[in-house]
């Protein structure tokens, strides 16, 4: 019997390595203008450290704890917010994506709640919930919860109505229509929505932070502010940018984990 | 003749309306058929006759408006293969055979067993680990049918199951679907547009009138098994293509 061949999808072997010496000389470069701007300019320390100034800072503050400390609380906000807002945003969108009553029920509401600015409110939330913990945790959560919500909903309204009817024909269980179609027909999609998340996450946290705290980046942030300590502010802002990345790649990291299945992720680059 | 004395599934008097977004579409009228035990029968009509609606509901995706469709089981199994392969793309093609008998709680070595022996059947060794992806639309539809058979169905129903495919991979899926019937004889329900693929296959072809469907025709196909290409040349195979043919166009033209 004759067989048709298979397509063949070929991985660049030496992609991953061109690409991270790229990274480094780009990198590199930044740092390098950022330090002839501050020798040409002459500026301030309080308006533009230099790049050594703040490496200084970094080692400063990461030596008696205080960055540590601050960058652990607001890890603490984030994922728990991504946790608590993720989880929610999950069940309803289930629940919206199987009842097109209760989607036109509270789609009103849904789209009203997303058009005020969480930034906007976050001083409300602060004043009601107080300094602490628990209101970056709430900002957190409502920020993250739309774009979840609205990807569970989608995902899950792609799944092929073939294959819906195939679970059918084969008489499955709800349980096993959600476990061996829903939730890996949704997963794309979903886990965009995650990654979408997992770096609002982190705007949540800072700008809740910003408001009014006693701790985390964003607090350190304002503490380096009124201090006229630039070089700090730069510490907090960078050590911010490589946790939003690093969640960012933890996401993507489960995405090709789970989604191996899928060529495109391979062939695109 | 393959037939025994009870009909694997009886149709009477089977009516369906339902409404969609063009209004109420009455789907079939008045249909009555037998399915013979074991016996391959295709189904063929003009376009928008209710070919797809009678399977979705021989299938339990659709209830039956009025009459009555009465498998000569309580609890029928049923295997369907739809004209794209539907296969699950994030299951290799091991695991997409395996499905039906996950969902029924059946030891592990049991059912990769049965799906090694389908595997083997539709002579896809060498691809259980591959993605669907990666394979050609032959292949995927080679996939299909071994998973519509791992719960060992009552019956066999085929929504144009070819008709993606092109002219010759076609025909050769036809002899392999063919290959199989006899291998592992089930009764089987094939919709098809294909004149010369109703006739080279079946045992029996129905002619479904345009919407709402009924049967026009009921004509049995004499030609010995196993079938073999030369038939196709045939005056026998000629005269029933004419039959078929004649019916189909008369119905078209109405």
């Amino acid at each position: 019997m004759r067989m048709a061949g298979t397509k063949q999808n070929t991985i660049p072997s030496n992609g991953g390595l061109k690409r991270l010496a790229y990274l480094v000389v780009s990198l590199a470069a930044g740092i390098l203008l950022w330090g002839l701007l501050t020798r040409i300019l002459q500026l301030p320390a309080f308006i533009l450290p230099s790049p050594s100034l703040v490496w200084q800072r970094f080692l400063q503050s990461l030596g008696d704890g205080q960055l540590i400390r601050h960058t652990l609380a607001t890890l603490y906000e984030v994922v728990a917010g991504l946790l608590i807002g993720g989880l929610t945003a999950t069940s309803l969108g289930y629940l919206l994506a199987k009842s097109t009553t209760l989607e036109k029920l509270l789609s009103p509401y849904l789209v009203a709640s997303q058009s005020i600015p969480i930034v906007a409110i976050a001083p409300l939330l602060v004043i009601w919930f107080g300094p602490g913990i628990f209101s970056k945790i709430l900002i957190c959560s409502l920020i993250v919860f739309f774009p979840i919500l609205i990807n569970t909903v989608v995902g899950l309204r792609e799944v092929p109505q073939d294959l819906r009817d195939l679970m059918r024909t084969l008489k499955a269980s709800p349980f096993q229509t959600f476990w061996k179609l829903e939730v890996p027909a949704a997963l794309p999609i979903y886990l965009g929505g995650l990654r979408v998340g997992a770096t609002l996450s982190v705007i949540g946290a800072v700008v809740g932070e910003l408001v009014g705290a006693d701790r985390g980046l964003g607090f350190l942030i304002n503490v380096g502010r009124g201090q006229y300590d630039t070089a700090l502010v730069f510490v907090a802002v960078l050590t911010l940018i490589i946790k939003a990345m690093v969640l960012y790649g933890l996401v993507l990291l489960i995405e090709t984990r789970l989604l191996s299945w899928q060529s495109w992720r391979q062939e695109v680059h | 003749m393959h037939s025994s004395p009870e009909p694997t599934l009886r149709v009477n008097n089977l009516e369906v309306i339902f409404s969609d977004a063009s209004g109420v579409v009455h789907a079939l009228r008045d249909l009555t058929f037998n399915l013979p035990h074991n016996g391959f029968v295709s189904l063929i009509g003009p376009s928008g006759s209710g070919k797809s609606t009678l399977l979705r509901v021989l299938a339990g995706l659709v209830p039956p408006t009025n009459g009555e469709v009465h498998f000569n089981t309580s609890q029928p199994k049923v295997g369907m293969v739809f004209q794209k392969a539907n296969l699950m793309p994030w299951r290799r093609v091991l695991e997409n055979i395996t499905l039906p008998l996950e969902l029924g709680g059946l030891p592990q070595e049991t059912i990769l067993a049965r799906a090694h022996e389908l595997i083997k059947l539709v002579g896809l060794e060498g691809f259980e680990r591959a993605y669907p992806r990666d394979l050609s639309g032959g292949m995927a539809q080679r996939v299909a049918i071994a998973r519509s058979l791992m719960q060992d169905p009552d019956i066999l129903l085929l929504d144009e199951p070819f008709g993606a495919l092109d002219a010759l991979t076609r025909e050769r899926m036809g002899d392999e679907l063919l290959h199989i019937w006899h291998a592992r004889r089930k009764t089987v329900l094939l919709v098809t547009h294909s004149i010369p693929e109703a006739v080279y296959l079946s045992d029996q072809v129905l002619v479904l009138s345009s919407r709402p469907g009924s049967i026009i025709l009921d004509l049995p196909v004499d030609l010995p098994r196993p079938r073999t290409d030369d038939m196709r040349y045939s005056d026998t195979f000629s005269k029933l293509t004419h039959t078929l043919r004649d019916t189909l166009q008369e119905e078209n033209n109405y």
